[in-house]
């Protein structure tokens, strides 16, 4: 039944960027580990590989001694060992049952034997304590009921280790405290449980040891008990900082660019109110699912928002698209890059000149004016291309996002909103961004960054403002502006 | 104004636009592709007429050449607009009904307007201004539909396809919808007259395509066009008015179906139930064959015409000689098409 897991020096590279660095360790069986890491740190890849839905580089993995290569997800669980992800992997138009025997159906003769499975569904369901009709279909459960429906399903394909991303994003604490019920049981019936989480005071509830990541590296394992929040915050961080980022400026004394008063993004966001001044660079942090990108979104017009006041240099605004927030001053790049920030399969050119083409046509457009902003574009941002005329998806990812940076500056807002904007780049490149970023409120843009990096928030930011859960929980400055109070105030256990 | 942002430079930084590691091979593919899909239209074309010309001796005649340019006009300038309709991601399968009912809505009000007015020049004036509108109108509410009723292209053009249709049916009472002579004497030199030797269709043609492409190419709109076809979302997170680019271009695909039906309607002086049957087909196809992905993105109006005049290079091989059927000149067409597309595969 138990089964000892060992990585190896497993390596692994997303193109030119390497995300794991021969990372090695041990699992024992019959355990509930906490795996630690920030954002990027590595865990979901080594996770994935673990299950079937990556492929390691140099380097892998041995299951009871031996080495092992799992080719997809279902030869992975033929062996016991069982993802449950983030994101779900339920097919919505079919039933609970369908779902927890997809793939492996049990059949009488040449018919479904479906008395059976609904039977052992049932069984399933109840040892996740959710009691639904196994006929329902799955698009029409919430979210936290999907969630148990994939952990009943990893049950009843006799998983021997479990891995569990962010399971409690969607759970109440009723529903959390039965999860962990049933992750003690799986315990002692043997499975080993990986625990994916950034909710610090769960990891400490429910883990017996914990595996910190950093920068694709292993760190280190140890027993939970001997371990504070604190400590485990410093240990996922613990990074030199100083000349990653540029000098901060003061937080300039000065009306306004942006205030925004108990804005409301029904679903998402209520009641929240901030504001940027020039020359600030205010940031955002949050859990995942905290409603920042979406606060954004609201006031940009790409959602229903509900009440609320929203001032841009000083005048009432109140944008139905994104083209009439551009026209008052006002740009957001959304963090995600290849399907909202930049057209991939157009060239450098078009990209940089899409939101910005009224001030290249006269009437019609003008090529060398768009060549001329283009080759300032890469000159000023230092974009390397092989060829002006490559096409904006050849880009190494972070060339992509000073594209799309330069992209978004284009208009020549006064208020700018970057979205994650140093996600899947690489170090030389984030530092780049970060001086871009320090360059553009120093000129009197106010600047305002969503990140899950607290790292970067904290080098780059004055203030920052917590989310969560749609709220704003905390306008954090000065001393105050740490790992572990942003933490805190992010995951509500201040 | 807020200061530009000119020179964001950490300090020190160095200026090396340095060699995209990963992209030789990568780029030369891209190249051939686009090769491909710039000339391999017009190699075809040039092989085509190649043939023509050695199965039949009357195939490279002038008047044979003004003649397959001439019934190309109609589609082709059809297919102009459905160039912007595709590149931008949509599509219309109405345009062959639409083309059928602008035909005999404008007979009969021209039919009705010339004793009317007195003058059958401006009757058929008038007649004209209602196709124009018509089709506009037709194109506007496909494009309302599709953007703020938030429903498929394809099922709206399915649904006004048989619409459209089955209301000429009913007007004509499923018999044919006739000009009165005294219209036809004034009205049938649009078609059958010509300038400088060169008939009439083939300058509308020319001037619609010449006017398509410099939009595409050389304005804010066509950028746009490409910009929602090439990602949607990308387009309208970038201050693109993606609602009301796409509703023009059913209002444009709109107005060239009702040109080309103004220059189609005094070739017989009449509207039928079959009255532009498959011509949606024909569009498609020769917007498809011009080297314009079905997905949208890119695309070029010069294709679009190539395609078009090879398309019908192919059915007037057909009835020139006796190698297959001229009955399966829509088979062609439809082999043709699927070709292109196997040859498009994985292009972008």
């Amino acid at each position: 039944m138990s089964l000892r897991v060992r990585f190896d020096g497993v390596c692994k590279h997303f193109g030119p960027v390497q995300v794991l660095h021969g990372v090695s360790f041990e699992l024992e069986p019959g355990r509930v580990y906490g795996l630690l890491g920030e954002n990027g740190a590595g865990k979901s890849t080594l996770m994935k590989i673990l299950c079937g839905y990556e492929q390691a580089g140099p380097g892998g993995f041995s299951i009871d001694g031996e080495s092992c290569r799992f080719a997809d997800s279902r030869e992975a669980e033929a062996a016991g060992v069982v993802l449950i992800h983030q994101e779900f992997n339920l097919a919505d138009d079919l039933s609970v049952v369908q779902n927890i025997f997809l793939g492996r159906e049990r059949r009488r003769g040449w018919l479904l034997d479906e008395a059976s499975m609904r039977e052992s569904a049932r069984e399933a369901l109840d040892a996740v304590g959710l009691s639904i009709d196994p006929d329902t279909r799955v698009r029409d459960l919430i979210v936290a009921e999907k969630q148990l429906v994939e952990i009943a399903r990893a049950l009843s394909r006799q998983a021997r280790l479990l891995v569990m991303d962010e399971p409690t994003a969607t759970l109440t604490p009723g529903e959390t405290h039965r999860l962990f019920a049933l992750i003690r049981q799986l315990r002692d019936r043997g499975v080993t449980v990986i625990y994916i989480s950034h909710k610090l005071d769960e990891v400490e509830q429910i883990t017996d040891e914990i595996v910190v990541m950093r920068d694709g590296r292993f760190v280190t394992r140890g027993p939970t008990a001997r371990h504070t929040r604190q400590d485990m915050a410093n240990l996922m961080v613990g990074r030199e900082l100083t000349d990653m980022f540029p000098p901060k400026a003061p937080l300039p004394d000065a009306p306004p660019l942006l205030a925004v008063r108990e804005f409301s993004v029904p679903g998402w966001a209520q009641d929240v109110g901030f504001e940027v001044r020039p020359g600030e660079i205010l940031g955002f942090a949050g859990l995942v699912g905290a409603g920042r990108t979406e606060l954004f979104e609201g006031l940009l017009g790409l959602r229903p928002r509900a009440g609320g006041e929203v001032r841009l240099q000083g005048e009432p605004v109140r944008f139905k698209d994104p083209r009439a927030a551009a026209r008052a001053g006002l740009t957001y790049l959304s963090e995600d890059r290849k399907g909202r920030g930049l057209h991939v399969g157009l060239s450098l050119q078009d990209n940089l000149t899409l939101m910005d083409l009224d001030r290249h046509a006269r009437p019609w457009l003008d090529a060398a004016s768009q060549r001329a902003a283009l080759q300032a574009a890469v000159r000023d941002f230092r974009i390397r291309a092989g060829s002006l005329d490559a096409r904006a998806g050849s880009l190494s990812g972070g060339n992509q996002q000073k594209l799309a940076i330069a992209k978004v500056l284009q208009p020549r807002p006064r208020v700018l909103v970057l979205d994650e904007p140093t996600r899947g780049v690489d170090v030389g490149a984030k530092r780049d961004i970060y001086f871009l970023i320090a360059r553009l409120a120093a000129e009197g843009l106010g600047v305002i960054v969503i990140s899950s990096e607290l790292v970067e928030l904290i080098g780059l930011c004055q203030r920052v403002i917590v989310m969560r859960a749609g709220r704003v929980q905390a306008t954090l400055a000065g001393d105050h502006l740490n790992e572990e109070e942003l933490i805190a105030h992010a995951t509500g256990t201040h | 104004m807020p200061p530009a942002p000119t020179s964001p430079l950490p300090p020190g930084a160095a200026v090396a636009p340095a060699a995209d590691p990963a992209s030789p091979h990568a780029r030369r593919h891209g190249d051939w592709s686009a090769r491909f899909a710039a000339y391999g239209p017009l190699a075809g074309l040039v092989l085509l007429c190649i043939a023509g010309t050695l199965l039949n001796p009357d195939f490279a005649t002038w008047d044979n050449g003004m003649n397959v340019l001439t019934r190309t006009a109609f589609i082709g300038i059809i297919a102009v607009g459905m160039s912007f309709v595709i590149i931008s991601g949509g599509i219309d399968l109405s345009v062959g009904s639409m083309a059928a009912l602008i035909a005999g809505s404008t007979i009969l009000v021209m039919n009705q307007l010339a004793p009317l007015v007195g003058s059958p020049l401006v009757a058929v004036l008038l007649g004209a201004l209602v196709a124009l509108v018509l089709g506009a109108v037709f194109g506007l509410a496909h494009g309302l539909l599709i953007t703020k009723g938030r429903i498929e292209p394809f099922i709206v053009t399915l649904g006004t396809l048989g619409i459209f249709r089955a209301y000429l049916t009913y007007f004509a009472n499923g018999g044919a919808i006739t000009l009165d002579n005294e219209l036809v004497d004034v009205y049938s030199p649009v078609y059958y007259g010509s300038w400088l030797g060169i008939p009439i269709p083939i300058w509308v043609f020319a001037v619609i395509a010449l006017a398509g492409g410099f939009l595409l190419n050389r304005t804010r709109y066509g950028r746009y066009v490409q910009a929602i076809g090439s990602n949607e979302q990308v387009a309208r997170y970038s201050a693109v008015a993606v609602d009301r680019v796409k509703v023009l271009t059913y209002v444009l695909l709109g107005g060239c179906v009702a040109v080309a039906t103004l220059l189609y309607v005094p070739r017989l002086g009449s509207a039928s139930p079959t009255t532009g049957l498959l011509w949606e087909l024909e569009a498609i196809a020769a917007v498809i064959v011009g080297g314009t992905a079905l997905k949208g993105g890119g695309g070029r109006i010069f294709g679009t015409v190539v395609g078009a005049v090879l398309l019908s290079v192919i059915s007037n091989i057909l009835n020139l000689t006796s190698i297959i059927s001229v009955y399966l000149n829509a088979a062609v067409q439809g082999f043709v098409i699927i070709v292109v597309a196997f040859l498009q595969r994985g292009r972008r």
